[in-house]
C-alpha cells in the first residue's frame, strides 16, 4: 500500500513539474516561434508572389472567420489599390503535408503567383516543386480555375517529372484554395475595402 | 572495476560511440543524415536530452520506485525533447524545418532511455553528466560523419551554416550521386563505416 501512494505521488509530482516547466518554456518562446514561422515559411513565399506590392504584405493582413476557422490573407497593394491576397492552403505531399501560398487578385480573378512553403519531399525530387520555378510559374496570370488536377490526372496541370504526387498535391491545394477564396470572396473584399 | 570520470567520459567516444559500437538509435541516424549540418543538428538536440535527462534520473534515482521507472523516464525525457522542439522552433527555426518530425521522435530514441535505465538510475549526478555528454558528442560525431560522406558524395558540396560552402567538390563535371541522398544510400553508407570501425577495431 505504502509503495502504491509513493508511485502514484512520484508519477504526479513529476508530471505537475514537466507540465509547468514545459507551460513556462511554451508562453516565452510562443511570440519568437509565431514571428519565426512568418519569416520563415510564410514571408519568403509572400514576398515573392506580391513582389512590386507598396505596402509590407507582412504587416498588413486580414482575418476572415470561415465556419469557426480563422483563415489569414495578406494583403498586397498595387498601384495604390489594396487588390490582392495570399494565403495558404495545405494538400498530401509524398512525404506529408505539402503548404502552398497563392495569391489571387480579386479585381479579376487571377492568379498572381504560387509558391510551395512548407514540404516534407524527397530532396531533388518532389522538393523541386518549391525550388523549380518552372513549375510553379505555370500558374501564373491564369484565372482561377474550377478545379486543379495533374496531366496524368485528366487534369491541365504540368506535372514535375518524377514527381507526379507532389504535383498532385499542390493541385489540391490549389483546388482548396480555389473552394476557399470563392466561399470567403464577400467578406475578403468587404474586409480590402476598409483596410484602405 | 569502476571506470574513471574521464573514462565515463570518453568511452562514448569511441568504445561505445551509439551508431556504430552499440547500433542504436538508428532511425535518426538514417533519416536525417543527408547533410552535414543535419547531423549535426540532430546530435546536438539528442545530447541535450541525453545530458538533462540523466541529470534529473540520476538525481531523482532514490525516489523514483522501480515498478514506474520507466513511465518517470519517459515523462522525463519528452519532457525534455519538447523543451528542445520548442526552443529550436524559437531559435533556429531552419533546422528545425529540415529535422521536422524527427525532434519529437527523440523520444523513442532507444540511446537515450538505455542511458536512464542502464546508467543513470544506477550511478552518481556527476558520473551521469558525463555518460550523457561522452554519449551525446559521440552520438553527433557519427551523425557528422555520416552527414559529411552523404553530402559530399551525394551532391558534390558541401555546407556548414553557410559560412563554409565548398561547392563543386569534385570539378564541374562531377554528376551527383544522388541514391546517397536517399533512403537506400544511408544504409549502404552506415554498413560500410561499420565495416570500417570494426576493421580499425579488431585486435
Amino acid at each position: 500500500m505504502r509503495e502504491m501512494i509513493k508511485m502514484v505521488v512520484v508519477l504526479t509530482v513529476l508530471s505537475a513539474f514537466s507540465g509547468g516547466l514545459l507551460a513556462a518554456i511554451r508562453n516565452s518562446t510562443q511570440e519568437k516561434i509565431d514571428y519565426q514561422k512568418l519569416k520563415f515559411v510564410q514571408g519568403p513565399a509572400i514576398r515573392e508572389i506580391l513582389d512590386g506590392s507598396s505596402n509590407d504584405p507582412l504587416v498588413d493582413r486580414l482575418e476572415v472567420n470561415d465556419n469557426g476557422v480563422e483563415r489569414r490573407f495578406f494583403i498586397g497593394k498595387f498601384d495604390g489599390e489594396a487588390n490582392t491576397v495570399a494565403f495558404e492552403t495545405f494538400g498530401k505531399g509524398f512525404g506529408g503535408d505539402l503548404g502552398v501560398m497563392i495569391g489571387i487578385n480579386t479585381k479579376e480573378d487571377k492568379i498572381l503567383g504560387v509558391r510551395v512553403t512548407t514540404h516534407t519531399e524527397t530532396p531533388g525530387v518532389g522538393a523541386r516543386a518549391k525550388t523549380d520555378l518552372d513549375f510553379v510559374s505555370q500558374f501564373n496570370d491564369q484565372t482561377l480555375a474550377e478545379s486543379y488536377k495533374v496531366k496524368p490526372d485528366g487534369g491541365q496541370v504540368d506535372a514535375l517529372s518524377g514527381a507526379t504526387v507532389t504535383s498532385r498535391g499542390v493541385s489540391t491545394a490549389l483546388s482548396d484554395a480555389g473552394t476557399i477564396y470563392r466561399r470567403l470572396k464577400p467578406q475578403i473584399e468587404e474586409k480590402l475595402k476598409s483596410a484602405k | 572495476m569502476p571506470r574513471s570520470l574521464t573514462q565515463e567520459f570518453t568511452k562514448g567516444l569511441w568504445d561505445e560511440i551509439p551508431p556504430f559500437r552499440l547500433v542504436l538509435g538508428l532511425c535518426p541516424v538514417l533519416a536525417v543524415t543527408k547533410t552535414l549540418e543535419n547531423g549535426i543538428g540532430m546530435g546536438v538536440a539528442t545530447t541535450f536530452v541525453l545530458v538533462f535527462s540523466n541529470i534529473l534520473v540520476s538525481s531523482l534515482r532514490k525516489v523514483i520506485p522501480s515498478k514506474v521507472r520507466i513511465a518517470c523516464f519517459i515523462l522525463v525525457i519528452a519532457t525534455f525533447v519538447i523543451v528542445v522542439e520548442l526552443l529550436s522552433q524559437a531559435f533556429t527555426y531552419e533546422l528545425y524545418l529540415k529535422l521536422g518530425i524527427f525532434i519529437p521522435l527523440i523520444v523513442v530514441n532507444c540511446i537515450v532511455l538505455g542511458r536512464s535505465e542502464a546508467f543513470a538510475y544506477k550511478f552518481g549526478v556527476f558520473r551521469s553528466l558525463l555518460d550523457g555528454l561522452g554519449i551525446g558528442i559521440g552520438f553527433t560525431l557519427a551523425l557528422a560523419a555520416l552527414g559529411t560522406l552523404r553530402e559530399v558524395i551525394g551532391s558534390g558540396n558541401l555546407t556548414i551554416w553557410g559560412a563554409l560552402k565548398f561547392t563543386d567538390l569534385f570539378g564541374p563535371a562531377f554528376q551527383p550521386f544522388q541514391f546517397m541522398i536517399e533512403a537506400p544510400g544511408a544504409f549502404v553508407c552506415l554498413g560500410l563505416m561499420l565495416c570500417g570501425m570494426n576493421l580499425l577495431g579488431k585486435k
